[in-house]
């Protein structure tokens, strides 16, 4: 789950990290109020999209009066940006920038640690910085037995802080900024920019933070704050259902058992010239009603033309997938109408399985290996979609 | 021979008497796995499928001399059932356990690395030697014992690839499941040379997807200690930038993680890479010829 901006510095203000002080608005009406609240200009106007790139796209604006603000804060509640539409603007006190910092913690898979991040190239894409000029990040593993220890922060702190005082400071926020990850269960915290300001204080400019979907258990307070403006919706009903899904743009509605083999499905598709239209793990369950859901969700997209379900029965039987399909597919029939939909079912008892299937009436073609099913597919769809 | 799972091993099973455990315990032991105990606090004294139940696996382990625990603990008690069986004195303990919160994999690595405790998963299918033992949740009928090391991050694209081998002829020495969790116990790189040791294996499929760079990291290691023919396949080249896949582990972050990168990096190195999972039997037979 993604926190973004507003969400990242409610959060992190709320863990006692000094952040920029705003506003978040909805629309006009909020957003003058607002700007009565706050009473100082300039202010910065902040789209609230859960991408990146909102500057280039025109979603940040500055507003030195409230009319221009009135003005731009509208403009920019009224923009799409990479086809997401605006619904939440945060009115921003704007700093006096002295310099800017890149601070993060993040989740290193090779070396299995959290590893703190710095770098005095802040407010720029930090993936540019490690490409363009490594040395300018610094890079410390956490051990998350020990924690990071006081020296360590310091060591780092008088790396990125030319000033001797802002380095103790900014040692207490790489403590701060440790504290948060571990106590949000988080594997992203990124402040970028911490921004030292004319009063020499040090302030949370942007924040992102990247929970862990699987401690969110731990956090239902932080689960709430699930923003549904943006949320897939799709992508959470499937969740709710035990069902692991992604839309994409094709014609080829995938329904498959298993991640890997969900992905891999989706290639052989391509590979045979078709184009997926979903990635779709149903589960280890063939059980009926999810079947039901997960093509309920994929015929939501008028452009899929074909389903393929490719299943692997390993430990459950086909006989009883398939017992678990029909059923499925008796239901949703008026749905499926002039949908073929092609069946690939190995495992246990798969000869039964197929017979079953072949015989039940319904308009299924069952094929025999994961290659076939998708020629099949994509013949169905007409070639390239 | 065969690695991991062979005739010395003796099973203890954790969360025995939940909905998964209790099942799958049925099947490793009709599989001729030695399933000799099974642990769940508070139910000791009980009977599983015939295996005395223990409240602790300390007990388990001294009653029994179960030398290899495989968990079916649900995810917010797992990373500590992982950590009793450390210090109980299993040698092998296999998670199958999905969900487990990346902090308590983060926290718990080190611990089984000072102790020297081998984890594979979590989040994996388990670990298959045909026709002497599974430890895990594999389908037992479509394996057969011959010369081919597998190693996969997915469990369904193991059984879709084993089965091909299988059909083909080509039966394997030993399966391993490594979890599809971004932080895992046992990588690559610890089963390549694992499998390269092995006088049992003379080949080794390699099947990897989107997420992180072990794939890079184990197409490296290849070019400089192994000998034995790899031939890899990656799954996730038709998948989307910053979308997790199903497993926790298999996103394209920060552009990183491609199947593109994971694919160039093994040829690279001389790695045959299959283009579609069907192909991977084929050019096993062709390494093998």
């Amino acid at each position: 789950m993604k926190l973004i901006e507003y969400q990242a510095k409610e959060v992190l203000s709320s863990l006692g990290f000094p952040v920029q002080t705003g506003i978040l608005v909805h629309n006009e009406e909020e957003l003058a109020r607002a700007l009565d609240q706050l009473q100082t200009y300039p202010v910065v106007l902040k789209a609230q999209v859960p991408v990146g790139g909102r500057g280039k796209a025109g979603g940040i604006k500055l507003a030195s009066t409230r009319e221009e603000a009135l003005e731009k804060g509208r403009a920019i509640l009224s923009m799409e940006i990479k086809g997401i539409p605006v619904r939440k603007l945060l009115v921003a006190v704007a700093v006096d920038i002295q310099k800017e910092y890149y601070t993060g913690i993040v989740l290193d898979r090779r070396n299995q640690t959290l590893t703190l991040m710095v770098s005095p190239e802040g407010g720029v894409d930090i993936e540019e910085v490690a490409r363009t000029h490594p040395e300018a990040i610094q890079k410390l593993p956490v051990s998350m037995r020990d924690g990071l220890a006081d020296f360590q922060a310091r060591e780092l702190a008088f790396w990125l802080f030319d000033d001797r005082k802002l380095a103790l400071k900014g040692a207490r926020i790489l403590k701060a900024l440790f504290h948060a990850a571990r106590t949000l269960d988080a594997t992203l915290v990124e402040i970028n920019p911490l921004v030292l300001d004319a009063q020499g204080e040090l302030v949370a400019v942007d924040a992102k933070i990247l929970l862990d979907d699987n401690a969110l258990f731990r956090h239902p307070d932080l689960e709430r704050r699930r923003d549904m403006d943006y949320e897939n919706r799709e992508e959470l009903e499937a969740r709710e259902a035990g069902l692991s899904f992604v839309r994409l743009d094709g014609n080829i509605g995938c329904c498959v058992n298993g991640a890997g083999l969900a992905m891999a499905t989706m290639d052989v598709i391509k590979y045979y010239g078709g184009e997926p239209a979903n990635f779709l793990d149903i589960g280890g369950s063939s059980r009926p009603e999810k079947v039901v859901k997960a093509l309920d969700i994929i015929l939501r997209d008028p452009r899929v033309k074909v389903i393929y379900f490719n299943i692997f029965g390993g430990i459950t039987r086909c006989d009883d997938v398939a017992r678990g399909l029909i059923q499925a597919f008796e239901q949703m029939k008026t749905k499926l109408e002039g949908k073929p939909v092609v069946i690939r079912l190995t495992g246990t008892n798969e000869a039964e399985a197929r017979s079953m299937l072949a015989s039940s009436g319904l308009p299924l073609i069952t094929v025999e290996t994961m290659a076939e099913g998708a020629q099949k597919a994509v013949e169905l769809a007409g070639g390239t979609a | 021979m065969a690695i991991l799972v062979t005739e010395a091993t003796r099973v203890v099973v954790q969360g025995i008497t939940g909905r998964d455990g209790s099942f799958h315990t049925r099947l490793m032991k009709a599989y001729g796995t030695p399933v000799v105990a099974g642990v769940t606090p508070g139910k000791g004294g009980q009977e599983v499928e015939g295996i005395p139940v223990f409240d602790t696996v300390r007990e388990a382990v001294e009653q029994t001399g179960a030398n290899t625990s495989v968990i079916f603990v649900p995810a917010p008690f797992a990373a500590d059932a992982i950590l009793e069986a450390a210090s109980a004195g299993v040698e092998l303990v296999v998670a199958i356990t999905e969900g487990i919160p990346v902090h308590d994999m983060l926290r718990i690595m080190p611990i089984l690395r000072e102790k020297g405790v081998r984890l594979v998963g979590p989040n994996c299918p388990g670990i298959m030697t045909p026709g002497v033992a599974k430890v895990g949740i594999m389908p037992g009928q479509i394996f057969t014992p011959g010369p081919v090391g597998v190693i996969s991050r997915s469990g369904t694209l193991t059984y879709e690839v084993v089965a091909a081998l299988t059909r083909k002829g080509i039966g394997q020495s030993t399966a391993v499941g490594i979890g599809g969790d971004p932080i895992i116990g046992t990588r690559y790189i610890d089963l390549l040379k694992m499998f390269e040791d092995d006088p049992d294996t003379r080949a080794i499929v390699l099947i990897g997807e989107i997420g992180g760079t072990d794939e890079q990291d184990a197409a490296a290691y290849i070019r400089d200690h192994i000998t034995k023919p790899v031939v890899a396949f990656v799954a996730g080249r038709t998948a989307p930038p910053e979308k997790r896949m199903g497993h926790a582990g298999a996103i394209i972050s920060g552009g990183e993680g491609t199947a593109e990168e994971k694919i160039r990096a093994f040829e690279a190195v001389g790695v045959k890479v299959a283009a579609i999972p069907a192909e991977v039997a084929d050019l096993i037979a062709e390494v093998l010829s």
